[in-house]
Parts: C-alpha cells; structure tokens; sequence
C-alpha cells in the first residue's frame, strides 16, 4: 500500500534494465518500501540492477517479462499481484530507440519497433491499468518523450510510437482517475543514457536522476503530466506550433 | 442505481481509494456482504481516523445506519445499548439530559460506537478510568461466516478482547452495551494552568493528574529553547449541582452542542497556513490562558470537543491533507518526547497545538493503544518537505524506548514499527484466523501494516 506521503511499499518496474526507469525507481524507495520487482527481457543484467538496489530492508526480485508479447501480458500482471500483493507503483520504462536508419527503410524494422514500443505498450498498461482498478488504487508511471511531441524526420518510428502511447496515456489516464489510479505521463527531453550513448546530445539534455527527481515530485504532487526538465514544457509549446520550414530547420542534435 | 464506487480517505484527506460503499442497517449487513470479493469487506464509522484504517480499496466499504432513539437506557444500571453506527454526538443527545455520560470522550464527538471500540479510544480520563473498551459489557458480532454472537469480558473474551482495539478485523459489531457514567449537570468545572516548561508541566501533571478525572496539556509546538513545551493543562471533572450558578441549575442537564461553522470545501490559498500564521496562533492561544483559574464552568462541548465547533475543519490544511502523529513512550523515556517536540519544532513543520496525556494502565486489548506513559499528539501537513525522513527518525527514537503508534491515527509507518510496538500481534492474528480463516475483514491499513499475514512463530 501507500501512505499518507504517497510513498510505495511495492513497486514494480517494467523494463528492469532502462536507466531512467531504474533511477526512478531508485528515487521512489523510501524507509517505507519493503519490495521492488525488476520486470526485463535480460535477466541478468536484471540481477546486476537487483544487488545494486538490494538491502537487508529491501526485497528485490528480478522477473522474466517481454514486453512486445502482448498475448503473456494479462497473465503477467496477474501472477504478479497474486505473487506480490498490491502494486502500489508501477513504472512502464521499457522501449527501444530502434535504429532510425533502418526504421525508416524497413517493413519489418519498422513494424518490428512500433509493437514493441506502441502495441506492447498499450497492452501491458491496460493490463496494469485493470489490476490497479480492481485492487482500487495505485500509482503508474509511463515514459513518453519529446521525441513524440513534434515527431521529425530524424526517427520518425519511434517519434510515433511516443506520439501514440502519450496519446493514449492522456485519455486512459482521465479514464483511471476516478478509478482511484494516478496515471503520470513523464516526458523526458534527451536523456543521458546507455540508450542515447554516442548520440549528440539536443539542447536542454538531462540525465536519468534529474528525470527521476521530478518524476517522484510529479508522483506527490498528483499531477498527470510532467517534462523533464519542466523548461521543456515552454519550449515544446513554441516548437509544436512553428512554421514547417522553420521546424524542419532547427538544429535539434 | 448509482454505482457503489467512491473514493475514501481518512480525516488527514490523505491517500485516497476507490471502495464499493454501501449504507445498510443493521439486519441487512449480511446481505450486503454476499458476493464479496477477495479484496474483503470492512465497517467504516464517520471516517475520523486520520490514515487508512476506514479505507479498503477495491473491496466493500459499509456504513451501519443506526438512530440514538433505538437506544436503550438501563437508568439503574447505568447502561446503555446502543447500534454501533450510532454517534456519541448523537447518543449525547440522549442521554445527558437523562444524567449520563459516555464513560470515555475522545476530541470529537463525531465517532460512532463502533468506531470508538474498533479503535479503543481514549480521553481525558484515561489515567484513572482506562480507555472505551474497559466499559463495554458486551456486543454483538456479525461473524466472517454469517453466524452472530455476543462476546463480552466474561463471554468469549479472547474474541471480545481481540475486537477492542481491532480495528473492524474480526467482525462486524452490530451493537453494544456500555456502562455510563451517571452526572448531575451538564457543565463541566476546570482548573486551567499555564505551564512555562516541559519540566513544569510533566511534574504538574504527575503530582496533580489524580485528583481530577479529567486531564490534558495543549503544547505550543513552535516554543524552542528554555520555553520548549510551554502549554496549558486543562485538568477537571463534571460540575456538581451545588458547583452551579442559582441560573443555570434550573436545567442543569440541558445539553445543546453546535458547530458554529464549516470550512469551506475551497483549498486554502497557498501559504495560509505556514510556519509564521500557525506560531501566531499557538502564540495567541498561550497568551489568551490564564496563568491559573479554578472552577470554571464550561459546556461539555468546550470542554471535550473544542474542535467540533469549526465543521470539516480537516480542510485547512488544503488539497494534500495532513498527518496526525500520536505515539506513546512509557514512563521514564521523557527524554525521548522531549527530542520529537525538538525535533519537530525544528523542522519547521507548521503545527498547530500539540496534546499531551498522562496513560494509566493499559487494557487486556493486544492491540489496544494506550499503555502506562505519555502519550503525544503533532498535528502536520502533509506537504511539509522532508517529513517522511523526520517520521522514520521519530519511529526509531520511539520504538527504540519501548513506546508505539496509534493506529487510528498512523497513515505513514510501516510492518516493521507495528511488530516492535505490538509484541501482542502474533496473539491477536491467532484469534483473527480463527474467526476469520478466509480474510474476510481487511482495510487499506491491515494492508499497509500487513496486520493479516499469518500468525508469526511464537517462539
């Protein structure tokens, strides 16, 4: 359950390898929480993460789980209430950045990325989302990205399936509240991480603690949708309504 | 038909979840409960525990209709039965005029006889007269397998005394017989003293509580240094007819409690209430006692429920609620209270006056609160920043002297403080399963303090 500060005792992230869900994670444990389950195709770099975050005070288990396989998703989440008890926060971070090259030239790349991210995404947070309602409260986390505010030619797949699950997220989310759910979308700019490695930072880029600081202010506070950095949100509300010309321009890394 | 579903918090207007909630009298509690799911089934009274106690998210969330005039008065014993859902506000109005009181009042009149013996409140009076539980005579359970019974001190006791203090966890009470406690007025008689100290006031109160049946100190919270702890104790006992003015013992029995106003459901601006506004007040609130007077006539209501004059008046702290922090250390840990007043005077948490009781000896409840000691009571909100870092260091210091939480008002500690400060769970999770093998009964708190887990190895 959680207490009266919003602080979780379990919690549970699926894409248990993402830097930016980890940090999060990392962020959201307080004396309070008793157990974190790690949900990831890798389970042994899953089991790193784990004795990293593990202490003689914190339970934390590391679980199989992939998410483009939308058929295993509703077991999935079953079995870990069944196994867990309540799911007080659930944080969805996994998704692949693809690669925009091929994404963008082939079929099955490109189908290939988008049910990972956008169909295996919706998927999982349906399932998350029914569980949370039937338990009557609960607490999820989605990684969206700027990348699906004004979606450019630079990866144009995964600019989409951004575009899509925060689309998604906007509507479920007015949806789960009054079913006692906080669903908050986080809208990180470029992020400093084992995914954007080698990649030329864009301008206001931030690292996967400062996104998790304000992700669990966001998750306190009980507001739905948050940028990290909150500059971006400004930012963002020029750049979508620039010109095409000038947008197509903008030096954006 | 509306759906069932509503959103619940506590009195804190904390952490809220969505339960099916269904007002049912009485005899249509059983109905009620068929097509219960896992999630359970629980009795919420008027909801003035601060936390999760009266929540059950996902499950059944029941209300017990009951009316003061289907209580009975047994004026020659001095008992009273009473339908749970029934209000001490409520049964109040009965039965003072009749020349009876409740044996046991809490800051509010606003809590059902359920509720009050679900949670084993206690008053002013606890160092003499032991908290609610010790004046019940019996009651009437609901059972997880349908069937009712009637437990009391000498009927089923072990059930009886898991129920005091249980939280709803073992059934559903329907009614209760309670001893009262015969007056001649409806008037109360205070000595008021203003105390400069901590010091000064725990001697005071420990040389002068038994001569009054009633006792309690407000403390300024803000007071630092030399004035750590400087409050007012309120010490005093129902007024005796010879006590009234020749004007008021014409009636001296008429009882007329009101709420003068209702906070308004508008979050108050930010800031209204902060460090600054909320000293002002504990300063106003100290200079306004006088530094001794005997004798005073007050009502009841001023007396016991001064905060009931303002409705709702949880709101003031706005959209992200509050905290109630009510923990006991025993005797001989004063060095430890006097570190949370310190502490929290320093956090700069805006808190309004804090409370302070003398406990007498403890009930045969294993989870009723109050055990022999002081028992302190912070007011803060819950937006203040870094108050769950100050809380777990306050939990440490407080188990660490032996003392506990009160689970009427805890909305943030965890299993682990309840195992320290309850040594006594394990026996009353035995009781628990054997009512209630398949957990019917659960809350939001059970959930969070993990109270239902299988009883643990006794050894």
């Amino acid at each position: 359950m959680k207490n009266a500060l919003g602080e979780s005792q379990n919690i549970v992230l699926l894409g248990g390898n993402s830097d930016i869900g980890v940090a999060i994670v990392r962020a959201a444990i307080t004396p309070f929480t008793c157990q974190v389950v790690l949900a990831c195709r890798d389970l042994e770099r899953g089991e790193r993460v784990a004795s990293a975050l593990r202490t003689d005070r914190l339970v934390v288990a590391v679980v199989a789980f992939d998410g483009a396989r939308t058929d295993g998703h509703v077991e999935f989440v079953e079995g870990l209430a069944e196994e867990y008890g309540n799911l007080d926060l659930v944080v969805v971070a996994y998704g692949q950045l693809g690669d925009a090259e091929r994404t963008r030239t082939d079929v099955d790349a490109a189908v290939e990325l988008a049910q990972v991210n956008f169909t295996g995404t919706v998927g999982v947070l349906v399932a998350v989302g029914n569980q949370l309602v039937s338990q009557g409260g609960g607490s999820l986390v989605v990684l969206s990205s700027v990348a699906g505010e004004r979606v450019r030619d630079a990866n144009p797949v995964y600019g989409a399936t951004k575009a899509g699950v925060d689309g998604f997220c906007q509507g479920y989310g007015d949806w789960l509240a009054p079913r006692g759910v906080h669903l908050l979308i986080v809208r990180p700019g470029f992020v400093h991480s084992a995914m954007t490695t080698g990649m030329k930072a864009a301008p206001f880029a931030t690292t996967p603690e400062k996104v998790a600081e304000v992700t669990v202010k966001a998750l306190r506070s009980g507001r739905r949708i948050v940028w990290a950095p909150p500059i971006l949100r400004v930012v963002f509300s020029i750049l979508r309504h620039l010109p095409g010309p000038v947008w197509r321009r903008l030096p954006l890394g | 038909m509306a759906s069932p579903r509503r959103s619940l918090t506590g009195w804190g207007l904390t952490n809220p979840t969505v339960a099916d909630v269904f007002e049912v009298p009485n005899h249509e509690v059983r109905d009620a409960l068929k097509g219960v799911t896992p999630r359970g089934a629980l009795v919420r009274g008027l909801g003035r525990s601060y936390g999760d106690a009266a929540q059950n998210a996902g499950g059944v969330v029941l209300r017990l209709l009951g009316a003061a005039h289907q209580a009975v008065l047994d004026p020659v014993r001095g008992t009273v039965t009473v339908p749970a859902g029934v209000s001490i506000d409520d049964l109040l109005r009965v039965i003072v005029p009749r020349g009876f009181f409740v044996p046991v009042s809490p800051g509010t009149r606003f809590v059902t006889i359920g509720g009050a013996i679900a949670s084993d409140i206690h008053g002013k009076n606890h160092h003499g007269e032991g908290s609610f539980g010790n004046h019940v005579h019996s009651l009437t359970m609901l059972l997880a397998d349908g069937s009712q019974v009637v437990v009391g001190p000498h009927q089923e006791p072990q059930l009886f005394w898991a129920t005091v203090g249980g939280m709803g966890l073992t059934g559903v009470i329907l009614d209760a017989t309670v001893q009262l406690l015969p007056i001649e007025t409806s008037l109360m008689s205070v000595d008021t003293m203003r105390m400069p100290d901590l010091d000064s006031l725990l001697s005071a109160m420990e040389e002068g509580d038994d001569d009054y049946r009633y006792s309690v100190a407000w403390i300024d919270p803000q007071a630092t240094g030399r004035s750590l702890g400087r409050s007012v104790l309120g010490r005093g006992d129902h007024a005796s007819l010879e006590q009234l003015e020749p004007n008021d013992a014409i009636e001296p029995l008429s009882y007329n409690a009101r709420q003068r106003v209702t906070m308004p459901p508008l979050v108050p601006p930010m800031g209204f209430i902060n460090h600054a506004t909320v000293a002002a007040f504990n300063e106003m609130w100290y200079r306004k006692a006088p530094r001794r007077r005997e004798g005073e006539l007050q009502s009841i209501a001023a007396f016991f429920h001064p905060l009931d004059m303002v409705g709702r008046w949880n709101r003031i702290y706005g959209r992200r609620g509050m905290l109630q922090y009510q923990i006991v250390v025993p005797f001989g840990a004063e060095k430890t209270m006097r570190t949370v007043i310190e502490r929290f005077s320093a956090s700069g948490a805006a808190s309004f006056l804090a409370v302070l009781k003398r406990f007498g000896p403890a009930s045969l409840a294993p989870l009723s609160f109050p055990t022999p000691g002081w028992t302190l009571t912070l007011d803060v909100p819950a937006g203040t920043a870094g108050l769950g870092e100050l809380l777990h260091s306050l939990d440490c210091l407080v188990l660490d002297a032996g003392g506990r939480h009160y689970f009427a008002k805890d909305a943030a500690t965890t299993p682990e403080a309840v195992r320290r400060g309850y040594p006594r769970l394990a026996e009353w999770q035995a009781v628990r399963s054997r009512v209630d093998p398949h957990g019917m009964w659960q809350s939001d708190l059970a959930r969070r303090l993990h109270l239902l887990d299988p009883p643990e190895d006794m050894a």
